[in-house]
């Protein structure tokens, strides 16, 4: 075996090393989840499950308790998906619209404008919670989902009005100085010609946008009470609630049903997943 | 006159259009920090008041050891995150930049964990770092008998399995950054480097990873950001646990705020968190306009 040979054989060996990190817990979670109680007690960590046994995934699904309230994680899994779907449209609509006039029709302070909105995808969260949960208090939408969609609008804007902004700003400006010398006015060049340019921006937003409220926790903990709680609030309810009997397999099904719609869209549209992590932190 | 009338509209159009966003934004961001600051600076306890009472908040929260014990937390936490994260990300960056076979696989695998809640990945954690039956069990199991890894428990480790699930988290997205900056190199540059007889180790050391400076500054940001924010992986993992021994800034103020009935001392924290992230992105993100306009 000659030196270059071996070189390959020793990358490759250190990759596959880090790729075996990175998915053993994933293995874990599915295999945990798919064995039995005895088995997860008797067995050990890396044991294949002795048979397809989705038991744990149904007890996780709809019979498993957080705290008194024993109806698995269906409901709350049924409210993250009545609170993503408005709170990813809303946002990302407004986040186009932003972007159009900041990329395409500046004025005197617009800059300035997006400079101010910028600086809201940054700031801790922290700071806004107090006060967010009066104002949402004085508005009866304290422990709402609306509440939360409101909350995650608000917050969303940031990063979808910078997401399209730079998607826009590489938008030739002729094209823009043609459809106004054709009598076309702001509205019309957006829905006309703007807007069908903006799949892939379109694609990025939405995924990244979902992904975000989806796995959201700080909001889901401190906005919502009752029966508006998001699937990452039941999840960790579930997991630290403290019975005699911890149900280590009920609570890996449990995180595998909160990670799956996101999961499922790294799959599929991986590629837009990794457009919008680096659209956000290469800003510009 | 109608038509004067629609002219100025149309004008005014774009203005109009941002308007909207613009002012709930901008209520959003700067009214609520300037009333959490005002809360800062109450005598809040419960419920809200607006007792005026100094600085004395600010004075209670750097009195009190379990802030300090977060700011402790917060400063191993970042640095051993940043640093291993940066580190790890460039190495795999690196290699997978050696035209690898299946590059896209491995790329898939590194960066899955991104996608997924740090509920859910503190939750998957909590169990394998598990004393009783997680990786501590395995390796007894393995003939190891006396193998002891009770770090999630330990209130002096604890912190450290906060870092490991945090690390395998974002190390594929780092990665994935390096990994766009070193495909945006210009072959010519290591091809002549290559000429000269400069090795592979010399090339990536002298040229490659000086010239990802952009790239590493960004990162740097992101996990920076990450780190001081970070609170739904501690909430996961550790709940902060045992005792306070985990607590982070975002934690604690969680904690105060929500739980210990002490919003004043809650919004001290967090407006100290405030102007951590603003000492660190403001002259980012005025560089970044700044470069943007030329």
């Amino acid at each position: 075996m000659n030196s270059r040979h071996f070189h390959r054989l020793a990358i490759w060996s250190v990759l596959l090393l880090f790729a075996v990190f990175f998915l053993v817990p994933l293995y874990v979670m599915v295999s945990t989840s798919l064995k039995d109680m005895a088995q997860v007690r008797d067995g050990s960590l890396l044991d294949l499950p002795h048979g397809l046994d989705f038991g744990a995934w149904r007890k996780a699904w709809s019979e498993a308790c957080t705290g008194t309230d024993c109806g698995g994680l269906k409901p709350f899994f049924v409210n993250s998906l009545l609170m993503v779907i408005p709170a990813v449209l809303i946002s990302t609509a407004l986040g186009a619209i932003n972007g159009y006039v900041f990329a395409k029709w500046r004025f005197k302070g617009s800059e300035l404008m997006f400079g101010l909105m910028l600086f809201g995808a940054f700031m801790p969260l922290q700071v806004v919670l107090l006060p967010m949960s009066q104002v949402l208090g004085w508005f009866n939408l304290a422990d709402s989902i609306w509440g939360l969609v409101i909350v995650h609008v608000l917050v969303g804007l940031a990063t979808t009005t910078l997401f399209f902004r730079n998607y826009y700003v590489g938008l030739p400006d002729e094209l823009i100085r043609a459809a106004m010398l054709d009598g076309a006015g702001f509205w019309r060049i957006f829905w006309r010609i703007v807007l069908p340019l903006s799949t892939p921006i379109l694609v990025v937003t939405l995924i990244w946008q979902f992904t975000a409220i989806w796995n959201d926790f700080l909001f889901g903990v401190v906005f919502s009470a009752g029966d508006a709680k998001p699937v990452t609030v039941g999840l960790n309810n579930m997991a630290n609630t403290s019975s005699s009997v911890k149900e280590y397999n009920v609570d890996m099904a449990a995180a595998m049903i909160a990670a799956l719609p996101t999961l499922l869209i790294y799959v599929l549209a991986g590629k837009y997943f990794v457009r919008g992590l680096t659209a956000g932190a290469v800003k510009g | 006159m109608s038509s004067a009338f629609a002219t100025r509209l149309a004008r005014w159009m774009p203005r109009l259009a941002v308007a909207p966003g613009f002012a709930l934004s901008f209520a959003f961001i700067y009214g609520l920090i300037a009333w959490n600051g005002v809360l800062s600076f109450s005598a809040s306890r419960l419920l809200p008041n607006y007792e005026f009472v100094g600085l004395a908040q600010y004075v209670a929260l750097f009195e009190s050891e379990r802030w300090h014990v977060a700011l402790v937390n917060l400063g191993i936490f970042s640095f051993l995150f940043i640093g291993v994260g940066l580190a790890l990300g460039l190495f795999l960056a690196i290699l997978l930049d050696q035209k690898i076979r299946a590059e896209g696989a491995l790329r898939t695998i590194y960066l899955y964990p991104m996608a997924l809640s740090f509920i859910v990945t503190g939750t998957a954690w909590k169990w394998i770092l598990n004393p009783g039956l997680g990786l501590e069990h395995l390796v007894r199991g393995w003939g190891f008998e006396s193998f002891s890894f009770d770090w999630l428990v330990n209130p002096d480790r604890a912190i450290y399995t906060v870092v490991i699930a945090g690390v395998w988290q974002s190390a594929g997205f780092v990665m994935a950054l390096f990994l766009a900056g070193l495909r945006g190199i210009d072959d010519a540059i290591l091809k002549a480097a290559q000429i000269d007889g400069a090795t592979l180790p010399r090339i990536y050391w002298r040229i490659v990873i000086p010239s990802l400076r952009p790239v590493f500054f960004s990162t740097l940001l992101v996990l920076a950001h990450i780190s001081i924010k970070s609170f739904d992986l501690v909430m996961a993992l550790t709940a902060g646990g045992p005792g306070f021994a985990t607590d982070m800034p975002a934690t604690f103020m969680y904690a105060m705020s929500f739980s210990r009935g002490q919003i004043g001392l809650g919004a001290a924290s967090a407006t100290i968190m405030l102007c951590t992230v603003a000492a660190i992105v403001v002259p980012y993100l005025y560089s970044e306009l700044r470069g943007a306009r030329r």
